[in-house]
């Protein structure tokens, strides 16, 4: 019974780092509509604060504690006033995209800063511990609850008391309604993200202690395990994401006691996933609501979308057909093969993201599920290569359908956490599968790509053979696009509600959306795992999710052809360019940046 | 027997009831009108009928069968149409693709048949298009085409614009053609002209007394008085979730429970419904 206490206080604890953070989410939904992606950067660059107050200026720990929060403060400022405030009156899914270049530029700059390399970060505090009961308590936490104990008492005074605290409150309950009564609502945006993103770096501050780690990858899991207990305890609700937090802390800490540390992501993901889908207002709401009706076809930048005749389409083509010709360096060519695998990706989630509208950022799973699918058969049951990388086409279909089933009910920001979290699961769901993939140490000596038994080997032939595969799945993609499906999909993205009621069954359509988009990331998945030769659970990882969006937004929502070219542009670009891999990355979520700011609608306008 | 029943239909949200209780019939052929002031449970009776939201109590029939909860995309197979009172077109859809999809349960490419293998085949037909499948297309683009025509220089020559660039009158157009593209048994309309100059109501009146003429049922919801009174074979007058009245337009306008509603509304904002009420009586 013993360590049930430990568990219990473990739990408890590591739920209060998360209420820091998913406070400073709800925080931020309550008065501005949206899910904060960057807040898990805020957190990393919090806990790098404490690490340079501790390590370079030996400052004590109240000292590193007012550091921590007046700097995240800052950052969050800067995060508003730059980032979100120049967006004010775009399209709904602007802000959120934004908030995902925004983590995604921070965590490179931190980490092209301070390293990738993880460091340790000491407490300052005693190191006594005594017993209650069967159970041990440190004085870090004792720290925790009480900063925890503090900010919710501070928040709450705030919130209660204070002239600003209620225009928050007014903003939050009915922002137009605020802003007629006179209400600056601009100040009240500034104060939320200075508090939140205040709260949010001393979560990470906290955490780097209690583990005495820290590093710059801490932030993607951050920003899940926040918006997780946010969504327990219901988006915008406060004390409903307090509470969510202890749960989430506590369901990790007994689930890990039963099942291992490397399960610990997969019980808040699953947590999230189940809640979404049977209460996707939190624990805690209310009666069941209609949905508010949507300023239709404001969720994606309208636009008139550049005409490219036949002609021009074959004529590209042949040109991409003819270069291996006229190109010598096999180098090259092996960017340009890569451009078109990453083109597939691009088509698959331009069609799921840009032509149906549901923003996926769980794209790499289907990567995966090809990619491993590919390299299984081939390995484990000797299929010839070129079957198994059809198999891993349908494979991703198949099952990449089933699991996003889940969110196919769930409407905008919704579908992007749900897809995030489904994408981790199968990531986690790799890892931990040992019997089937492998685990950790990944997938070995598979084998080159080869068709009826001639070996694709050469630069020459595996770039035909990657533009072969473009140029059917696209093509058959465009035709798809022209039928009464492309009409039906864009329907349900630009009003599922008038979509529905003539007749267009939501499920369905989506399920075709994955399905056809499932199987060109499967293909693509399944190639490269060839070209690779070895694969691991991190081989598809979040990253590129991100990239294939900005793809995505770089050519423009639904747009084939202009998946194809930003794909190319992203991919081919750096590479001729020889940019180091770090600093692409950033470029990545700078261009994600520019492109929802200046051209929304992309190169070549949403379809 | 009437093509719509309604009967006993009741949704609350939280404190307020929306919907107290409301019977209503339809019978084919004919026209009725739903008016009341602002807040009276107009759109909420919509959509209570249409399976957008469902009733807390109550039944719905259509055609003799209980529909009472059906999604709405089952409803649009037994070819109830509706329009939305905010406007609710495909913004990035041209005014043709818009009307399109208002045929979508009626094309057979699309039909639900067995749950999984309905939709395998449904999209192996997109991919391989035989010839039925062109064909059906191209007889429901002429047929689209014609409705547009209906509209004449108002979308005639837009057919080819995606309805964000159209005017606020002209997305109220489309709606209806997008309805009519279903060839439906009933429109529900829900005040078709809001947001319309005289012209244009005029305009729109025409063309719901040619719909009424035709045949098709209709069940309207409006606040232009005038354009009720002329068109409605039966008006139901709501207020506070409640039917207060019905009968012959002639009758209704006349009934001090209407005058009642409308004026005891003023603050409310009915305003324009009121005065086109005392113009009407007068
Ligand atoms: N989703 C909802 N949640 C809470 N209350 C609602 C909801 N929908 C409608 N109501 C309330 O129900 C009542 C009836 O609204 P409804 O929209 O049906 O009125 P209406 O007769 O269509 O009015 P109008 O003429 O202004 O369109 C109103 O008091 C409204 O505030
Ligand atoms: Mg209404």
């Amino acid at each position: 019974m013993t360590s049930w206490l430990d568990h219990t206080i473990n739990g408890l604890i590591v739920g209060n780092i998360y209420a820091l953070l998913a406070v400073g989410l709800a925080l931020i939904f309550g008065v501005s509509r949206l899910i904060n992606f960057a807040h898990g950067s805020v957190y990393v660059v919090g806990a790098y604060i404490g690490w340079v107050a501790v390590a370079h200026l030996h400052t004590p720990l109240p000292v590193t504690i007012l550091l921590v929060a007046a700097g995240s403060a800052l950052l969050g400022l800067l995060i508003e006033r730059f980032g979100l405030r120049p967006l004010q009156g775009s399209t709904k899914i602007a802000p959120l995209l934004a908030t995902i270049g925004i983590s995604f530029v921070l965590d490179q700059i931190v980490q092209i800063v301070f390293t990738p390399d993880p460091r340790a970060l000491p407490s300052q505090l005693p190191d006594w511990r005594f017993q209650i009961g069967g159970g041990t308590i440190g004085a870090l936490d004792i720290l925790i609850a009480a900063i925890g104990f503090t900010s919710a008492v501070l928040l709450f005074g705030f919130l209660r008391f204070t002239k600003l605290g209620w225009a928050v409150r007014a903003t939050a309950q009915d922002r137009d309604a605020a802003r007629q009564m006179g209400v600056d609502v601009d100040q009240v945006n500034r104060i939320v993200f200075a508090i939140a993103s205040a709260l949010g770096g001393l979560s990470g501050l906290l955490v780097g202690m209690y583990y005495n780690y820290i590093d710059p990858a801490m932030s993607f899991q951050a920003t899940l395990k926040g918006v997780v207990a946010e969504v327990v305890g219901g988006v915008g609700n406060i004390p409903g994401a307090i509470v969510g937090s202890l749960i989430l802390g506590l369901v990790e800490s007994y689930g890990i006691a039963l099942l291992g540390t490397s399960y610990r992501n997969l019980f808040a993901f699953i947590l999230l996933v189940v809640i979404l889908v049977l209460r996707p207002n939190g624990l805690f709401a209310s009666k069941r609501q209609l949905p508010p009706e949507p300023l239709t076809g404001t969720f994606i930048a309208p636009s008139k979308p550049v005409p490219l005749p036949t002609p021009a389409l074959l004529a590209a083509l042949a040109v991409a057909a003819v270069l291996p010709l006229v190109i010598a360096q096999p180098y090259l060519l092996q960017t340009l093969t890569n451009a078109w695998l990453y083109a597939l990706l691009g088509i698959s989630l331009t069609l799921i993201a840009g032509t149906v509208g549901q923003i996926s950022l769980g794209h790499a799973a289907l990567l995966a599920i090809g990619g491993y699918t590919s390299a299984l058969l081939t390995l484990d049951l000797g299929v010839p290569v070129g079957l198994s990388i059809l198999a891993a086409g349908f494979v991703a279909a198949g099952l990449g359908t089933l699991l996003a089933w889940p969110a196919f009910r769930l409407r905008g920001h919704y579908v992007t956490i749900a897809t995030l979290a489904i994408g981790e699961i199968v990531s986690l769901a790799i890892l931990n599968w040992e019997s089937l993939t492998r685990g950790p140490i990944g997938v070995f000596g598979i084998p080159p790509i080869s068709l009826f038994g001639y070996p694709i080997e050469s630069a020459r032939a595996v770039y035909w053979f990657t533009l072969a595969i473009l140029a059917v799945l696209a093509a058959l993609q465009l035709r798809l696009l022209r039928s009464h499906l492309g009409r039906a999909w864009r329907a349900v993205r630009d009003d599922d509600v008038a979509a529905r009621s003539y007749g267009i069954a939501l499920d369905r359509y989506k399920a075709l959306a994955f399905i056809t988009g499932g199987f060109a990331a499967g293909i693509s998945g399944g190639v490269t795992s060839h070209l690779y030769s070895f694969i691991n659970h991190e081989t598809f990882n979040a990253q590129l999710s991100i990239l294939a969006l900005t793809i995505v937004i770089l050519g423009g929502m639904g747009n084939v052809f202009g998946a194809i070219v930003g794909s190319v542009l992203l991919i081919g670009l750096p590479e001729v360019f020889r940019v180091a891999a770090e600093y692409r990355v950033l470029i990545y979520g700078l261009v994600l940046l520019l492109l929802i700011r200046f051209r929304p609608q992309g190169l070549f306008g949403t379809v | 027997m009437p093509l719509l029943e309604v009967s006993g239909l009741v949704r609350r949200f939280g404190g307020v009831t929306a919907v107290g209780g409301v019977d209503l019939s339809v019978e084919e052929g004919r026209l009725v009108s739903v008016i009341g002031p602002n807040g009276a449970g107009k759109t909420t009776l919509f959509n209570l009928i249409t399976g957008l939201d469902r009733p807390d109590e109550g039944k719905v029939s259509f055609d003799g069968a209980d529909i009472t909860g059906f999604a709405p995309e089952k409803l649009a197979h037994l070819r109830l149409a509706r329009t939305f009172q905010h406007g609710r077109v495909f913004a990035n859809l041209s005014v043709l693709g818009n009307v399109l999809v208002g045929a979508h349960a009626r094309l057979r490419a699309a039909r639900p048949r067995l749950p999984v293998l309905g939709a395998l085949g449904e999209l192996a037909l997109a991919l391989i298009q035989p010839g039925s499948v062109r064909r059906e297309e191209a007889a429901l683009r002429a047929e689209a085409l014609a409705i547009i025509a209906r509209f004449g220089e108002r979308l005639l020559p837009r057919q080819d614009q995606p309805a964000y660039s159209l005017s606020y009158a002209n997305r109220r157009r489309v709606e209806i053609a997008r309805a009519l593209a279903l060839s439906p048994r009933l429109l529900l309309l829900d005040e078709p002209t809001a947001g319309m100059n005289q012209t244009e109501t005029a305009e729109m009146q025409a063309l719901i007394a040619e719909l009424k003429a035709s045949g098709l049922t209709i069940l309207l919801i409006e606040h232009k008085l005038d354009m009720v009174m002329s068109l409605s074979d039966e008006v139901v007058v709501m207020d506070d979730g409640k039917v207060i009245a019905r009968g012959l337009p002639q009758a209704v306008r006349h009934d001090p429970a209407v005058i009642e509603a409308y004026l005891g509304h003023r603050e409310v904002g009915g305003g324009a419904a009121e005065k086109a009420l005392a113009e009407a009586a007068e």
